[in-house]
């Protein structure tokens, strides 16, 4: 998990600056339909899903994109579902965001581990294009595509959570490159990652907030470097605290340009909270419920009516992700639309454990199979995080306002 | 032709015959002609309607910026209704008479009201298999007495007399919702708009309230329900007339729960002022109850897209969607 506050404008925002006739705010986004050549991607990579994972049971499938299985995810890199967006020059498949919404519904839909690759697949890759050199590129994407370098995100500190521009952790420049001392918490993965990239100071104080703040990409086995995973309240240790003391750094760790990790960081957010796993954290919950009813055949209204009602607010929200993707596919970064659907869809995907477990609860002399109960209870306990990774619920909101043209 | 190519003159004509003072004073009871004539003169009715039946021969979709202009303008006449049933009678070969037409989508002869059913000459209404053009009287129309006074009850004999034609695939009502629901995400626009203005006009502790972080956060969440209904409007009127029941149900049941959010929001900014009659809020505001109880609402449609879902328990969430709620 990492939570980060943006108090500064999007450099690109198409809501903005713009009076609309009518001011239809965010008209932007419309209903767009997946092309069929990406819509194509689904067979074999659902083939492919179920061929690995066939016996994962139903709790674990729950932890969605918190399940690591780094072999599972060196399966889909071989299988090519790695750094679809990317060149081909750099291993990826030239393909555009819509490929990899459909191959990451797929994913999650069926709770596949894919933890590994993650944050590599979604946010470092899209960053190392963008910012890095060509000697960058040529290290780090191909094997990012190969399923072979896991990256995590260090922001989180101690002392910055959602006032994220005041982090402490500082990298002096040397003869030889960088020297890293510091501190990170919450960081998804890092106990399994190859590389953290960090959003550090390389000068000023905490006063000059988003001035001289960079990106450093950090190799997480340089000496120095101490990670500590943190066990959260369902027992799972998915996050981690990060050391850094002393760690010396080649010159070539800066990615993208020194004190712009501010804006860099920004320009990733569209990635980071545009994605389906923003409305799909709890569907293996929910599709097991619903086999649970129909096993049981269970119809009464008051169930009938909240299995409709989950499945058409799914149906509105993939609507929206999928709009949001049409945008991104355009070649916009839109982040005050990715803050609009994250908002909607974690609440969403936090109130279906509440809901499922008054219905079951409701009918406490029917069989609950123990599989489902464990699955109810992950969600229930996981799902608070869903608001708080990626920007908690309130700075996103506060993103949206800025985007009506308040304040 | 392209609907946005429409937009702005219809846009432009609604603002000329439906200002609010005209709205106010149609709902207390005076002649909606002043507005029915050049809104039925300017051809936008037939936008529906089949070429070969003289009309634009638009789809749902393509139409669907018009439908939610007449949400946005709260116009006090069924057009979008008469939009759709212009569209079916002519697919059937059936003359479409001259005035407003309300669709009225209960089975049974006394049920629940159709909004703006007082302004109309003629209903819809499903009956089995068929739709029957029934031309209103004043013995077939009850007033609810509630506030606007528009929404009436159509209380036409099962055995209603009329031409006939065959009714849409997922039936008149899902037809309908898709139409409220459009309605509804036209309005919304409105009140986001009035909102945020209101929002940054009104000063209290020295500074625009719209700077109060919980200001700003409320009408974030509205902002979200806004967009959310206006897509599922969108997700309606993909399948077009001849919509499926999954769409429509998606449809009407995002955007019935999104109008309660939404009017909810809009008050809770403005204030007193808000609840005042001479301000125009309440305008749409009244507007999104009416149209949320409409045709059913999002408990009715959570009903009929659940017994489907578990219909299909074998499928996952994802299968679903894809196989039921897309057009």
């Amino acid at each position: 998990m990492r939570c980060c506050g943006r108090t500064e404008w999007p450099r690109r925002n198409p809501a903005r600056g713009r009076k609309v006739r009518g001011a239809r705010l965010f008209d932007t986004l419309t209903l767009s339909p997946l092309p069929p050549a990406d819509e194509a991607l689904r067979g074999p990579v659902r083939a492919l899903i179920a061929e690995r994972i066939a016996d994962l049971p139903t709790d674990r499938r729950a932890r969605s994109w918190l399940g690591f299985d780094a072999g599972f995810s060196r399966s889909l890199g071989q299988a090519g579902y790695l750094g679809l967006t990317l060149p081909k020059r750099y291993g990826g498949a030239e393909r555009g965001p819509f490929a990899r919404f459909v191959v990451v519904e797929e994913l999650l839909s069926a709770g596949a581990p894919v933890a590994a690759h993650w944050i590599a697949d979604r946010q470092s890759a899209p960053l190392i294009l963008n910012y890095g050199t060509e000697a960058q590129r040529q290290f780090y994407l191909p094997r990012i595509c190969r399923g072979d370098a896991f990256f995590c995100i260090g922001m989180s500190e101690p002392g910055s959570g959602s006032d994220l521009a005041s982090v402490r952790t500082a990298a002096e420049r040397t003869d030889r490159g960088w020297r890293l001392n510091g501190q990170k918490i919450w960081t998804t993965n890092a106990m399994h990652s190859d590389y953290m990239i960090a959003l550090v100071r390389t000068s000023g104080g905490p006063a000059d907030r988003h001035a001289g703040l960079s990106q450093l990409i950090v190799d997480l086995r340089a000496p120095g470097v101490t990670v500590r995973p943190i066990v959260d309240l369902t027992g799972d240790a998915h996050f981690a605290e990060v050391f850094f003391d002393n760690v010396e750094l080649a010159p070539d760790a800066l990615i993208g340009s020194e004190g712009e990790g501010w804006k860099q960081v920004t320009a990733e957010l569209a990635f980071e909270r545009s994605g389906p796993e923003r409305i799909y954290s709890s569907v293996v919950l929910i599709d097991a419920w619903v086999r649970h009813l129909a096993a049981g055949g269970r119809s009464d209204p008051t169930s009938t009516r909240l299995a409709g009602a989950l499945t058409a607010r799914l149906a509105t929200l993939r609507a929206m992700s999928i709009a949001v993707t049409a945008r991104l596919a355009a070649g916009e970064s839109p982040v005050i639309e990715a803050s609009l659907v994250k908002d909607l869809g974690t609440s969403f995907e936090q109130e279906a454990p509440g809901l499922i477990g008054d219905d079951l609860a409701a009918h406490p002399d029917e069989p609950l199979d123990p599989d489902l109960y464990r699955t109810l209870l992950y969600v229930s306990q996981i799902a608070p995080s869903f608001s708080l990774r990626g920007g908690t619920r309130e700075i996103l909101r506060g993103i949206i306002a800025r985007g009506l043209g308040l304040r | 032709m392209d609907a946005h190519e429409l937009l702005d003159p219809f846009e432009r004509l609604l603002g000329d015959i439906s200002p609010p003072a005209r709205v106010r004073e149609i709902e207390a009871g005076a002649s909606p002609k002043a507005l029915w004539e050049p809104l039925a003169e300017s051809g936008f009715l037939d936008a529906l309607t089949p070429e070969s039946a003289g009309g634009a021969g638009l789809s749902l979709a393509q139409a669907a910026p018009l439908l939610q202009a007449l949400g946005r303008h709260a116009v006090p006449v069924p057009a979008a209704e008469t939009m759709v049933a212009r569209a079916l009678l002519g697919e059937a070969g059936v003359e479409a008479p001259e005035g407003p037409i309300v669709l009225a989508t209960c089975t049974g002869p006394a049920a629940a009201p159709t909004p703006l059913a007082l302004t109309a000459s003629h209903a819809l209404v499903q009956r089995g298999e068929r739709l029957v053009l029934a031309s209103l009287a004043d013995e077939t129309i009850q007033a609810t007495g509630a506030r606007d006074g528009l929404a009436g009850v159509v209380a036409l004999a099962a055995d209603a007399a009329g031409p006939t034609l065959p009714a849409p695939e997922a039936g008149l009502r899902a037809v309908a919702a898709v139409v409220r629901a459009a309605a509804i995400a036209g309005a919304a626009d409105r009140l986001l708009e009035m909102s945020v203005s209101y929002a940054n006009a009104r000063t209290q502790f020295g500074k625009p309230i719209g700077r109060q972080q919980a200001i700003q956060q409320q009408l974030a969440v509205m902002a979200e329900q806004v967009v959310a209904a206006r897509i599922a409007a969108q997700i309606g009127c993909a399948g077009g007339l001849g919509t499926s029941v999954g769409a429509a149900a998606v449809a009407k049941h995002s955007a019935s729960l999104a109008a309660v959010q939404i009017a909810r929001i809009a008050h809770a900014v403005h204030g007193a002022i808000g609840v005042s009659e001479e301000y125009d809020l309440q305008l749409y505001t009244r507007r999104l109850y009416d149209w949320r109880l409409a045709d059913g609402s999002e408990a009715y449609w959570a009903e009929v897209l659940g017994a489907r879902r578990l219909a299909a328990a074998d499928r996952g969430s994802v299968d679903f969607l894809r196989e039921h709620t897309a057009p």
